[in-house]
Formats: structure tokens, sequence, C-alpha cells
């Protein structure tokens, strides 16, 4: 299954599309900077405005990077869900995976009382930084173990789906059981973290997730083989020599950290888990997971640099959040997917 | 003498509980299945043929006794040595139809690969040979989804030969198949046990198809006691006609397959000729409940030739002669025989 010669091709185009949407999201904001400007600060040479090399390099270079980290990270969790499940609607959003990572953000934001506002968190720095990963990590691994758990008993897709809604739905209960007990400015900083957000990264939370989600790409990369044994069902991957339990605790745990991790700092982001994996098999053509992995990521990263273009709303003031773009671009894709049967069927059965 | 691929040795299988008692499909098998052969296990529905084969293929465990592959007792083998000595083709759907027929068959080297997965010419190597001894090369870039079912099944098939073991478990391999599908797995699947000395247990319900090709049969009755044996000799014992005893259809010795009992018919008829057209008349009479008797001084006889490509059926009956030119229109004579007759 070595990638052939149109796989590359494509995986290329891909990756000059990241490069064009990268400069261009740079270019783009509520300030305008001209082209060889922006060029001359990204190449480290001198330029006539204090004023730009500050936004460029606090502001929106973090962000695009961002923007590529939540396009890799959430695309391939989302791809892993759906190999695992065998389940072409599964997504970390769709089965309370972000809602999971959302649970123990709360558990930081809501309990530690006012001190450990999201903000004040970030203050604290790098060790700050971990303790909110791990707990979103935690949160995103625990509903994620209690799927797992039931899709062992239940083979049908829209069932499992059902599941995973009504987990999420009990997740954001217990988060909303916590916010009416908290106090008003906790809530206000919890619920300005649920509409997401590429912008609140920088410095070191931004080695920390470039750290932490270059980690879960690694180990999801490294599982492609069995990621791709899997393709066949459990029985068969046994047959081939694979140890169920281990490959489902690895893909576990790299989701989990994917997921958690970026919840953790961009807020919940909808349906690109779920959305790219698709889009990426009918344009690639392919299930082998050494091609969608790098797949997913590119398109992962295109789109959501799309979306953050989008939402800086070039040439206004305004910023909508980031989440809402996402669901608006990706709901559709959704939908594409269960009307034209054709496009499920042809990686599902 | 060579060692056998399986050997099972005072084996009982079942369903292990936590809390209660096993409960036990079948006990005190001794099985043993020798490279280069093909042994079908039978058996009706329920009488435990999955749980078998899943316990052999080490999905499930064992309840005592014990099994040895390849001269290796299966309790001991890891999952990766057991993938180089034991594949699997099963009946289940495989659900990722984007894979191709090449990398589908890829799939089958995952035992002998690195980490990543990356091919070596000697992978490649019997990942072609597994395809054209499949006869699927053809298939090789298209998409799983896009073949039939029994083009599919080969490729499944290819993709266990890749996986180069000694022993291969087919689980009902010719089920969803169309009946040309079906012959044409069996005849593979027995060219494959002579001609590469693989050792092959399918479980299948082609009784017809088994009884031909399989070298050995495992017939499974239902209160799980296990019968093997060469086809014929079962055949001859009677015990392929025990394990499968059912009311309203028997198992006919002298053309080796199953027949649905009629109510038996009073006429009594004698059948000469072209022995070609006698088999054939021979069979439309049965499924009337009319037996053919050997006896020529039967009320009836028929007389069957062929003459310029066309039949010539002379059927006479109290000295009265009348000719039919098909089979149909012979059996419609005798049906209004029969009713003056009864």
């Amino acid at each position: 299954m070595a990638p052939s010669v149109s796989h590359k091709a494509i995986l290329t185009g891909l990756a000059i599309l990241v490069v064009f949407f990268f400069v261009l999201d740079i270019m783009l904001g509520s300030v305008k900077i001209p082209f060889d400007q922006i060029l001359k600060i990204l190449t480290g040479q001198q330029t006539d405005n204090i004023a730009w090399i500050f936004i460029i390099e606090k502001i929106r270079l973090p962000k695009a990077v961002t923007a590529v980290l939540v396009g890799c990270g959430l695309s391939v969790s989302g791809l892993q869900m759906q190999t695992l499940f065998r389940n072409p609607l599964a997504g970390p959003s769709e089965l309370g995976i972000t809602a999971g990572a959302g649970l123990g953000v709360a558990a930081v934001m809501l309990a530690g009382g006012s001190s450990a506002s999201i903000y004040a968190i970030r203050q604290l720095g790098v060790s700050g930084s971990w303790l909110i990963i791990a707990m979103a990590s935690l949160g995103s691994a625990l509903v994620l173990s209690i799927i797992l758990l039931i899709a062992g008993r239940i083979r049908d897709n829209v069932i499992l789906l059902i599941v995973g809604v009504m987990i999420g739905t009990i997740t954001l209960s217990v988060v909303s059981i916590w916010q009416y007990f908290s106090q008003p400015e906790q809530l206000q900083e919890y619920i300005m973290w649920t509409f997401g957000s590429l912008g609140g990264v920088t410095q070191y939370h931004l080695y920390v997730l470039s750290g932490v989600v270059s980690f879960g790409l690694l180990i999801s990369f490294a599982s492609s083989k069995a990621l791709n044994g899997l393709l066949l069902g459990e029985n068969y991957a046994r047959s081939m020599g694979l140890t169920i339990g281990r490959t489902r605790l690895i893909i576990l745990a790299s989701t989990s950290i994917l997921t958690g991790s970026i919840t953790a700092f961009c807020g919940p982001i909808g349906f690109v888990g779920i959305a790219i994996p698709h889009i990426t098999r009918s344009l690639l053509g392919t299930s082998d997971h050494r091609i969608l992995i790098p797949g997913v990521c590119l398109v992962g990263t295109v789109l959501l640099l799309i979306c953050d273009i989008i939402a800086q709303m070039p040439g206004t003031q305004t910023v909508l959040p980031i989440n809402v773009v996402t669901s608006l671009l990706g709901a559709p894709v959704v939908i594409w997917v269960i009307i034209s049967r054709n496009n499920l069927r042809s990686s599902f059965s | 003498m060579t060692e056998p691929v399986i050997k099972a040795t005072d084996l009982s299988i079942g369903y292990k509980f936590r809390n209660k008692a096993p409960r036990i499909i079948s006990t005190g098998l001794n099985l043993q299945l020798f490279p280069g052969e093909m042994v079908c296990l039978l058996g009706p529905n329920g009488a435990g043929k999955s749980t078998l084969m899943r316990t052999i293929a080490g999905l499930q465990p064992t309840i005592s006794g014990g099994i040895e592959i390849d001269g290796m007792p299966l309790a001991a083998l890891d999952p990766g040595e057991l993938a180089k000595k034991l594949s699997l083709v099963l009946t289940e759907r495989i659900e990722a139809g984007n894979l191709s027929v090449g990398e589908v068959v890829s799939l089958g080297r995952i035992p002998y690969t690195g980490w990543l997965g990356k091919l070596s010419d000697l992978d490649q190597d019997k990942i072609n040979w597994a395809l054209s001894a499949t006869e699927t090369t053809i298939f090789q870039h298209q998409k799983i989804n896009r073949l039939s079912d029994g083009e599919r099944q080969k490729v499944m098939l290819a993709r266990a030969l890749a996986q180069d073991t000694c022993l291969i478990l087919l689980d009902e391999p010719t089920a969803h198949l169309d009946l040309p599908s079906r012959v044409e797995m069996m005849r593979l699947l027995h060219q494959l046990a002579r001609r590469m000395n693989k050792a092959i247990l399918l479980s299948t319900h082609e009784l017809d198809l088994a009884l031909q090709a399989a070298d050995k049969l495992w017939v499974m009755k239902n209160d799980g006691s296990l019968i093997t044996g060469t086809p014929e000799d079962l055949v001859l014992n009677g015990s392929f006609e025990a394990a499968f005893t059912k009311s309203g259809f028997y198992f006919d010795k002298s053309s080796g397959s199953f027949t649905i009992h009629q109510e038996p018919s009073s006429l009594n008829v004698h059948v000469s000729g072209d022995s070609q057209i006698v088999f054939w008349i021979k069979r439309a009479l049965q499924r009337e409940g009319i037996t053919a008797l050997e006896n020529e001084s039967a009320d009836i006889i028929i007389n069957a030739k062929e003459d310029n490509g066309a039949l010539k059926l002379a059927i006479s009956c109290n000295s009265e002669i009348a000719t039919h030119t098909s089979i149909e229109s012979l059996i419609n004579a005798l049906n209004l025989l029969k009713r003056p007759l009864n």
C-alpha cells in the first residue's frame, strides 16, 4: 500500500493550500498590513512599523499556528474514532468527548474559586496550562471509555450515536449544575470559553499545546498500521496478530490527549472532527491511514484557516467565535454525508 | 508421517461464564487435520460449528483439553505468532469499501511488516502470488465494494493466503454466493490444499459440494457429537445421513444427494433407454413421488431416446403407446394416468 502518485500529488496540492491560507490568515485582519511587510516580519527583517511587528508576532502568527494545531488534532481524533467505532457519525463533539473535556475545564475553572479563572490559570504559565490540559484530557478519556464500553455491546451505529449524545448531555448538565452554584464572574469566563477561540493561546501555552498535539499526532501516526488492521473489523484484526485491548487503549489515549488539550485552550470546536475525515476520504479515495492521517491534517488545517479568516471578518472590527463558523461550515457536510448514502457506503460497507 | 496442523486432544468447547457453570457445546473431541487436506465441517444449524471454529481460531477459550496448532499449544502462542500459523476468512461483510483489492490483500502481511506496515519486496511477492492464486489479479486496483459477492470472497481468501499460514479457517465461505461462485470457491480451496500443501478447514452448509470436494468431513450432530472420516465412508456407514435426518427428505446413497420426500404414488413405472435422459426422467418422476422400478413388467414402460437432437419419449400403458417430445408433457400424461388408477 505505498502512497500512489495521485495521492502524493493531492497531498502536495493540499500542502501548498496550507501555506497559501496560512499566509492569507496572517495578512487579513482588522488592521491592514502590506504583504511585503508581512514577509519581512516573518523572515525576521526590520520593518517601519513596530505595531505591525507586535500584531503579527504576538497575535496573528500564534493564532494561525493554533488553527493548524486545532485543524490537525481534531481531524485526526475524529478519524481515529470513526475507524475505532466503525461508525461514520463518530467524532469528538458528536460522541460527547468535547463535553467531557469541558467537564474537566469546568472542574478547574468553576471549582477552583475566583482566582482559578482561565485567564488566571494562563497567568500561571506552563504549570497552569498543564493542569488544565490534564483535566480536560482526563474528562475526554472518561467519556470515551464509557462510550467504548457501551460500544462493545451495541453494534448499531445510530444507537451508539444517540448514546453518545445522551452522555454528552449528561456531562453538560453536570457542568450546568456546577455553573448554577458558581459566581457570576466565573460563569462569564466559562461561557466565553464555550464560544471557542483560537486567539487565546499565546506564548508558553502555544509551546505546551504544540508539544502535546505533536505527541498525540505522533502516537496516532505510529498506530496507523493498527488502524488499518481494524478496517476489516476486530475479528480480522485479532487474527492478524493485533492485540485489540492495547490498540484500543492507545487510540483512546491519543484521541483524549488531542481533544482534551485543544478543547482546554480553544473551547469546544464542533464539526471539524466528524466532517474532515469524510471530506478527506472522498478527496483521496482511500482508507489507508498512512495516507489518511497526513491527509486529514492538511485538509483540517486548510479548513480551520479558512474558518479563522471568515471569523475575523476581514475589513471589519468584529470577530465571530470560531465555534460558530466551524459549525456553519461543518454541519452541512455532516448532512451531506448522511444524505449521500453513496459516500457513506463506500467507506463503511 | 507428517505432523498434523491441527491436533485436538480430548477437547471440550463451549462458553465460560463468570458466575455460572460453563455451557458445554461439545466434549471429548479428538481431531486431526493434516497439511494438504481440505476438511469440511458440516452440521445442522446450532450444532456448534461456529463455536468449534472460533475455539480453534483462538478467538474463544477452550473449556478443557488441548489444541495444538502446527505442533505448538494454542494457548502458548501469542497473537503475533498465531497470526503466522493461522489465517481466517469470516462470514461477516467487511465495511471498508474504500480499500482497493490490492490494499485488502496487503493487510494480510500485517504480522510480518514493521511498525508502519511498509511492504518489502518479499511482502509484495507474496501479495502478487496470493492475487494470482485466487485469480483476482485483474481486480487489483478496483475498490472492494465494486466487486460481486463471489469476487469479494475470493479477495478475502487472497488476503488469508497473503498471511502465509499453514492453516486457513473459513467460516461459511460459500454463504451469500450464487451456485457457480460456490463451486468455484470449493474448486479453488481444494486446489490450494493440494498444490500449496495448505491445511484448510471450512464450515459449510453445502452438503453436496462438501461430499464432492472435501478430503475429509467433520460432521457435527445436534447433540454436539462429532464424526470424522472420508465423505464416502460416512455416507456408506450411514452416519452422514443420521446427522441430517429430518422428516420430509432423505439422503439417496445411490445419487449422493438429498431428496425431498413426496407422498408415494401407486404408479409403477419402468424407464429404459438413453442413460442420460433416463437419469433426468427419474429425477422428474421422483418429484412426482413416482419411484421407477427395475422390473420390466411394470404397468407403464417409458422408453427414452434422442432422435436428431429431439427427445423421443415413448410411453406404453395397457398396450397403448404415445410419444412425447418433452419431459413436461410426459409428466402431464403420467398425472392423467394417476387418477383413474388411484
